[in-house]
């Protein structure tokens, strides 16, 4: 059995930010790190291939640009056997739409597969739709919010989405795609005797020319439908109310306001 | 095609321009030229802050618009569970669908799709739908995405919306990218603002890049344009006299077949969530040990609140993930939200900066939550917290 796993870097701490008064950045180039929803991703995915039998693979497969590769060597340290990265220039400024068409080129390139996994969103996106969108441009079935696997078939695998309202078990024929929550499996940590012994493994690098559709109009910036008009800095509140003095005079302060708003009965 | 264009001779100091990106895109090559990588968002803020080096060149054979003319309506998709009740924030994503419809004189279209829809569908129309198009099946009962992505294409298809609003659920943020991905369309989640520019094309306004950065995003050459929108971000209107139609729909021309068995469905116990809360409090790293917990549970427990968490908070697992606000937790929108020791990135502000009352206690003046809090105090929650504890207390004991 096949299995793909699409994996990111995301930044390392949650903030880019921009300073309101000057308009400038206040910080850049943070240290980056894997998207901790895809930990569980892999961790999902090996999982699957020890309970699929011999002659399973997990395969990883990262967009973006080279330094990524540091996330393709964490997950064959975790286990994975084999990765890619799809990095191109004409791939920058991607939107949800050219970032799913672009990894569905890739997927086209690396597989077929019989299973795809994703992790639920990332931390710097939070749109948790780019593994959909790769659904419906590799015309396949998919399940998100998978928060178990049930049991991994010959043909098909039995997984419980968890929905807000309930949980719902379900059995989706290959090949198909699920995206998965936090607490699927506890991921392991990456082993430094894995990271050795793979250290010389080759990560293949997939560019535009690469893929079936090398047409540079076809993604990023130029395929995208969103474009992005402007970025600027959260409004802020003006008009609020600073309660001063020490930590009695505020707490009563408030105590008042609290009351006075029918906020004690 | 459009392209960041790069002015080298301009670029006195390249580790200047390099550090003008927010992601590194800008890079060198072998020969110590800069150029402009894959990292790139198109985020343009190179243009901005160094125009002269960076110049944002639009591809003159871009491909052609769409007539926009064709495409009508502000259409919202409903979420019926099995049992045939409506998720209410299709409620709230009608409110905003009058109002930007109203701007360019279209008509406000639901859609309900389901296994037993006619609550749903009266309720809707109570809210203002002009149109109510209704795709009702036993195979709908329970949400299987290749039979309801048919069933929004089809609508799509025959009514040719302008946009298409649908709930930043666990379910709608399944259907809406397969079927956007479907139409080649594009896609903003989880927006925070909407608006009706004069040209059709939603103004689509949420945080970005995880960070403290708004994105204001257009969809200028495609149609539909498809937003989510979360749960409680946007109110209810109020209920009125129905007036719109109800139009019932074959099944759609792709089937209603689905490669995905239902095993079972298990309704989970029906636990109060934090977004239904009417107050709440919220830890956030100011508090040092979790063992300190207790306090501001004291403090939610005399202001009848239930007590939630940051990111980091649940990150350490002082707090249930099911008590996480933000974008990757949830979002609420309490009549009052008192925030202990938050700093507010926009990660979290984000998941509650609707709520009624914001009251923020932090030691950092300077911190980003003052700057949405109705009510700051600048201290420590290890002394704010007790002195507030005991004032609420002795204004509810003289009260009786």
């Amino acid at each position: 059995m096949k299995t793909l796993v699409c994996i990111k870097q995301v930044p390392g701490t949650a903030q880019v930010e921009i300073d309101p008064q000057t308009g400038t950045l206040k910080r850049a180039g943070v240290p980056a790190k894997m998207n901790p929803f895809d930990l569980y991703a892999i961790e999902a995915a090996l999982r699957i291939r020890a309970a699929a039998g011999p002659d399973s693979t997990v395969t990883v497969l990262s967009m973006g640009p080279p330094q990524c590769e540091k996330v393709v060597r964490e997950a064959f340290a975790m286990g994975a056997d084999s990765g890619a990265i799809l990095t191109d220039r004409a791939f920058g400024g991607a939107d949800v739409l050219m970032t799913s068409f672009t990894l569905s080129q890739g997927v086209g390139k690396l597989g077929p597969f019989d299973l795809i996994v994703c992790g639920k969103q990332t931390t710097d996106g939070d749109t948790a739709q780019v593994g959909p969108e790769l659904a419906e441009w590799l015309g396949i079935p998919h399940v998100a919010c998978v928060k178990a696997v049930d049991a991994v078939g010959a043909d098909s695998i039995s997984v419980t989405a968890d929905l807000p309202d309930r949980e719902v078990s379900q059995r989706v024929p290959y090949p198909c795609l699920i995206t998965v929550e936090k607490g699927i499996a506890e991921p392991r940590l990456p082993s430094y005797k894995l990271f050795k012994s793979t250290a010389a493994r080759k990560v293949e690098y997939i560019g535009l020319a690469d893929l079936a559709d090398s047409d540079p109009k076809h993604y990023g910036l130029n395929g995208s439908p969103t474009q992005v008009k402007r970025i600027f800095p959260p409004p802020s509140g003006a008009g609020r109310t600073m309660l001063e003095g020490d930590a009695a005079a505020q707490a009563a302060a408030l105590a008042d306001i609290l009351e006075e708003r029918n906020f004690l009965r | 095609m459009s392209h960041i264009s790069i002015h080298p001779e301009k670029a006195s100091d390249k580790d200047a321009a390099i550090g003008v990106c927010p992601f590194g895109a800008i890079e060198r090559d072998a020969t110590g030229a800069l150029f402009v990588g894959g990292g790139c968002r198109m985020c343009r803020m190179c243009v901005r802050r160094m125009p002269e080096v960076f110049e944002f060149v639009e591809d003159a054979e871009a491909a052609p618009a769409v007539d926009k003319n064709e495409w009508r309506g502000i259409a919202v998709v409903a979420e019926i569970s099995p049992d045939g009740a409506l998720h209410p924030v299709a409620l709230e994503l009608l409110g905003k669908a009058r109002e930007l419809a109203a701007a360019r004189g279209e008509p406000v279209l639901a859609l309900a799709i389901g296994g037993r829809t006619e609550a749903a569908v009266q309720e809707m129309l109570e809210r203002g739908a002009d149109e109510v198009h209704v795709y009702e099946d036993p195979e709908l009962s329970e949400f299987r995405i290749e039979p309801y992505a048919a069933a929004l294409s089809d609508f799509i298809r025959e009514k040719k919306p302008s946009a298409v609003l649908v709930g930043g659920t666990p379910t709608g943020r399944s259907l809406a990218p397969r079927v956007a991905a479907r139409f080649r369309a594009g896609l903003t989640a989880d927006c925070t603002t909407l608006g009706m520019s004069p040209s059709g094309d939603l103004d689509q306004i949420r945080p970005a890049y995880g960070g403290n950065i708004m994105a204001h995003i257009n969809t200028p050459r495609h149609r539909p344009q498809f937003a989510t929108v979360r749960y409680k971000v946007f109110p209810i209107p109020p209920r009125e006299r129905p007036h719109g139609a109800v139009v019932r729909h074959k099944p759609p021309r792709d089937g209603l077949a689905s490669a995905i068995s239902i095993l079972e469905s298990r309704p989970k116990p029906a636990v109060k969530g934090i977004e239904d809360a009417e107050a709440i409090v919220v830890c956030g790293r100011g508090l040092r040990r979790p063992e300190d917990l207790p306090m501001l549970r004291e403090l939610a427990d005399a202001l009848g609140a239930r007590l939630a968490g940051t990111r980091a908070v649940v990150e350490a697992g002082w707090l249930p993930a099911s008590c996480q606000i933000g974008l990757s937790g949830r979002t609420v929108k309490p009549k009052l939200i008192v925030t202990c020791g938050v700093s507010g990135a926009i990660q979290f502000v984000s998941g509650m900066n609707g709520s009624g009352t914001i009251v923020a206690v932090n030691t950092d003046k300077d911190a980003p939550i003052f700057s949405v809090a109705h009510i700051g105090i600048v201290g420590d929650i290890y002394e704010v917290v007790p002195a507030l504890v005991a004032a609420v207390k002795a204004k509810k004991e003289a009260a009786k």
